[in-house]
């Protein structure tokens, strides 16, 4: 019952099952926390994290279908400092309480890798996550402003 | 029988000597401030405000993070009348200890007249007993540290951090002038140093702090002119940030404890039932179980990890009776209400004129209903709880660090003393986390007092979480009113039901004549408590609606209608009509699009929302924009103000269009964001938020966004398609243009 995972550059060998979801192992095993729980359905988008680039959902993700791929979370996410979106988020005064925000992150960064000049439509279509406390009005307006830089 | 919420005024009624002024702590209570709280190099000065020997200023919070920024703004208020640099103020939260209780509070709701707020009315007598039951702190009486009501800036933040950095900054100069042999009032104060400007000499405030403590504080220190604040009035940004945009804040979730066990529960379907057997032989030799508990309506699974906690709960199928409740339904639910409409006990709350009398002529009548609704924050309910060598230790988010540990205390049936409680940051709370609905600490230390000797966590399910919540209540609400031969109402007849008591939030600012305004009391098995807005989430929608009603069935336009009943009220005029301009109200919009208007004043704030929505032509609402005006007196922080309505409008709009939890066989029926869906990026509507300024008094910011949010989409409705949706939520109904 080995699993092995690379997070953030670090491989882990752990001994879970392979149907362990992907968030617990990340947080409980491995003990990164920024990655978050909010409705183990694949619904809310909380857990997102990026395998082999792509946004995907760890609650839903068995540990054992991800060996071998590139696995990053919010930790990851920068090797130093903080990255455009991040410092959009900031700049742009988008968290209130935080929780979903990781994973909003993690949503967006993946879809401004593959498409930096996302319109409004690509952006609703693409980050389906759930954010209670409604800062959707800002992360519209964070997207929108690094949609128009350059690169 | 007193009501809950006149045994609160009553308490106020105690706390009346706080009248003049807010009490600063004597000193006394300083020192032992400084003992619990102050690091090596720092002292408190005042209540809430510490000064480091760098001269660093740190404003001691007595409330919590749960999304809105009080920390933030809070520290703007201490640090204008410290004539503070804002790169030396820091915000920390105040220790769960009574030392750090914030009288502000109930002061505050207390002294601001009406009644006390409905939020509080679900804990009201949890409140006070907690007060009877510990050592009352002279002339404050004992109140805790709660946040809700929208009460940090207005309470907290005006009558207590205020006056207290304000006295802080009188004993500051004053322990300068003694040094230098001057009088005080020739010395200033500028980026935390106090100056003597006929010498040239100044002192930082971390060395004055001690000196400066020793003296009486002011209660009624002078106060810095409005029109001289460098930070108040400005969009500063928020402490938190950062920490929130890398993963590295730490909420409740995420509490890490050597050697921590996971646990996963299931509760008892039906509310008010009891937990009858378990087969434990199921899960028997799956990995990583430790420990089943029973508790009285629960079974709770202990596991090395979570999700085999979880997996595991789900395989037990415990059996628990009903308590009596399995054959109720929402549909019964309706009926009831129905009955306590149209029957005889229907307490008057408002009478004035003739009151129902007055109803003459062509009577109008509608009867509305708003369902349960669960709170559903990001983060699902969770507490960490460990009992070792006598002393419980607790890691949870609440609305009330203090409550909350002395809520374990008696959970745990243990001295206050033997509770160490670390009150962490919120995934959200929107009143979920209040006192009056800590289901979530009870289980969990339930739990670690029958498993000592690690920690455990319990983390509710998405599942759990919705379907044990404390709802925001169903409400009926029946309208009668008559018209004159203007089309201007004579009579307006109220009768709604409710759980408790009745609510203040329905009594209407509009200028009619006669007036009832009357409740019923339906309580049912449904456990209920205070939901962003509370009441005025209910009223909001039933007035709102009816008075749009009213217009139609007078054949007037529904803003002016409201301009003309408003003619008494020239704030809520005034703030009706900035956000009838900024929208171009009147102007005209396509095919299947309208506008709706909706105005609430809630918490002291008045908020106007107008929707622009468009029914396509499957019959799908989509609301295009929402304009808003808003006028909570003097504003803070406008960005963090902004945040909040705008948070306010996404947060009531999935209730309006989406909202609702339904009752079947006595338990609830939905579960997840499947069945208890939210609006996602792609339904949220473009949002202008206009702030209107004035010298009213201080309103809160982080609920009244939400009330007006459904009627304007309804009354919008009306106006596209002359559907007039009455039940919410707006799903529930078929439309075409």
């Amino acid at each position: 019952m080995t699993v092995r995972l690379k997070v953030n550059g670090v491989e882990h060998e752990l001994d879970v099952e392979d149907e362990a979801p992907l968030l617990w192992v990340i947080r409980d095993e491995i003990g990164l926390t920024g990655t978050k729980f909010g409705c183990g359905i694949a619904q809310c988008g909380a857990c997102t994290v990026h395998v082999n680039g792509k946004a995907q959902r760890s609650c839903v993700t068995p540990a054992g279908s991800v060996q071998g791929a590139e696995i990053t979370t919010i930790e990851g996410l920068s090797a130093n400092g903080l990255t455009p979106v991040q410092q959009a988020w900031i700049d742009h005064q988008v968290p209130q309480c935080g929780y979903c925000q990781s994973g909003m992150i993690m949503a967006v960064s993946a879809l401004l890798a593959k498409n930096p000049h996302p319109s409004d439509d690509d952006l609703a279509q693409a980050i389906t996550n759930i954010c209670r406390c409604g800062t959707y009005p800002r992360i519209r307006a964070a997207v929108r402003e690094l949609a128009k830089a350059e690169g | 029988m007193p009501t809950r919420r006149t045994i609160l005024l009553g308490v106020g009624g105690t706390a009346g000597a706080l009248v003049v002024g807010y009490a600063l702590w004597p000193n006394g209570r300083i020192a032992a401030a400084d003992r619990i709280d102050a690091a090596t190099g720092e002292k408190f000065v005042t209540n809430w405000i510490k000064v480091a020997n760098d001269d660093t200023i740190t404003v001691v919070i007595p409330h919590c993070d749960m999304g809105t920024g009080i920390f933030t703004s809070l520290t703007q208020i201490a640090a204008d009348e410290l004539d503070s640099d804002w790169r030396r103020m820091r915000a920390e939260q105040a220790p769960p200890d009574t030392v750090f209780a914030n009288g502000a509070m109930i002061e505050g709701f207390a002294l601001n007249g009406k009644t006390v707020p409905p939020f509080l009315t679900g804990v009201a007598a949890n409140t006070f007993r907690f007060m009877a039951a510990n050592v009352s702190i002279p002339g404050a009486g004992y109140v805790p540290q709660i946040t809700g009501g929208s009460a940090a800036i207005r309470f907290t933040g005006m009558n207590a951090i205020r006056v207290a950095a304000a006295a802080a900054r009188e004993m500051l100069v004053k322990a300068a002038a003694a040094r230098w042999g001057v009088s005080p009032g020739d010395c200033t104060t500028k980026s935390n140093r106090v100056i003597h400007a006929a010498s040239g000499k100044s002192f930082g405030y971390g060395e004055l702090a001690a000196e400066a403590s020793s003296y009486d504080p002011s209660s009624q220190p002078q106060l810095k002119d409005k029109s001289k604040y460098a930070f108040v009035g400005k969009p500063v940004q928020r402490f938190d940030t950062p920490r929130k945009v890398d993963g590295t804040t730490n909420y409740g979730l995420d509490a890490k404890q050597p050697g921590m066990l996971y646990a996963a529960i299931k509760i008892s379907p039906v509310f008010g039932g009891k937990l009858k057997s378990v087969d434990e032989s199921v899960i028997k030799g799956q990995r990583g179980i430790r420990h089943v508990v029973r508790l009285d309506d629960a079974v709770v699974v202990i596991a090395d990890r979570f999700w085999r906690a979880r997996d595991a709960v789900a395989a037990l199928m415990p059996v628990f009776d009903d308590g009596g409740n399995g054959k109720v339904s929402s549909s019964t639910i309706t009926e009831r209400r129905k009955a306590a409409l149209n029957g005889k006990d229907i307490k008057s709350d408002v009478k004035t004129g003739q009151g129902a009398a007055a109803l003459r002529g062509k009577i109008i009548e509608a009867t509305y209903q708003v369902p349960y609704l669960a709170h559903s924050p990001m983060e699902p309910m969770n507490t960490t709880a460990l009992y070792k060598d006598g002393v419980l230790e607790v890691w949870a988010g609440t609305q009330d660090g203090l409550g909350g540990r002395d809520f374990c205390a008696k959970a745990a049936k243990l001295p206050i003393e033997k509770v160490k409680f670390h009150l962490t940051p919120m995934g959200g709370a929107f009143g979920r986390r209040l006192p009056g609905q800590w289901n979530y600490l009870t289980y969990a230390v339930l739990t670690a007092m029958k498993v000592p000797g690690v920690a455990i966590k319990l983390i509710f399910t998405r599942e759990q979480d919705t379907q044990h919540d404390f709802y925001r209540p169903n409400v009926m609400s029946r309208f009668r009113a008559s018209l004159d031969k203007s089309g201007m109402p004579v009579a307006w007849v109220n009768d709604y039901t409710t759980d408790d008591d009745p609510n203040p939030q329905a009594h209407i600012v509009y200028d009619i004549p006669n007036q009832a305004i009357g409740a019923a009391l339906v309580p049912t098995h449904v456990p209920t408590g205070a939901w962003r807005s509370v009441e005025a989430s209910w009223h909001g929608f039933f007035v709102e609606s009816f008075v749009d009603e009213l217009a139609h069935s007078a054949g007037k336009d529904p803003l002016e209608y409201r301009r003309a009943l408003l003619r008494n009220a020239p704030r809520h005029l005034a703030t009706l009509n900035l956000a009838a301009e900024k929208v171009g109200w009147g102007t005209p919009l396509g095919a299947g699009r309208a506008r709706g208007i909706a105005m609430v004043e809630s918490f002291d704030s008045i908020v106007v929302h107008v929707a622009e929505i468009t029914i396509d032509e499957k019959g799908s609402v989509k609301v295009d924009r929402i304009v808003s005006a808003v006028d909570c007196g003097m504003v803070v922080n406008p960005d963090g103000l902004k945040a909040q309505i705008e948070g306010a409008i996404v947060f009531g709009l999935s209730a309006a269009l989406k909202g609702e939890i339904t009752i079947e066989n006595g338990a609830v029926a939905q579960s997840n964001f499947t069945d208890y869906p939210m609006v996602r990026l792609a339904e949220c509507p473009e949002i202008e938020i206009h702030i209107r300024e004035d010298d009213g008094p201080v309103g809160g910011g982080g609920e009244p966004g939400v009330p007006p949010v459904a009627p304007a989409v309804t009354n919008a409705i009306f106006a596209a398609t002359g559907v007039r949706i009455r039940e919410l939520p707006i799903k529930n109904h078929p439309l075409k243009v």
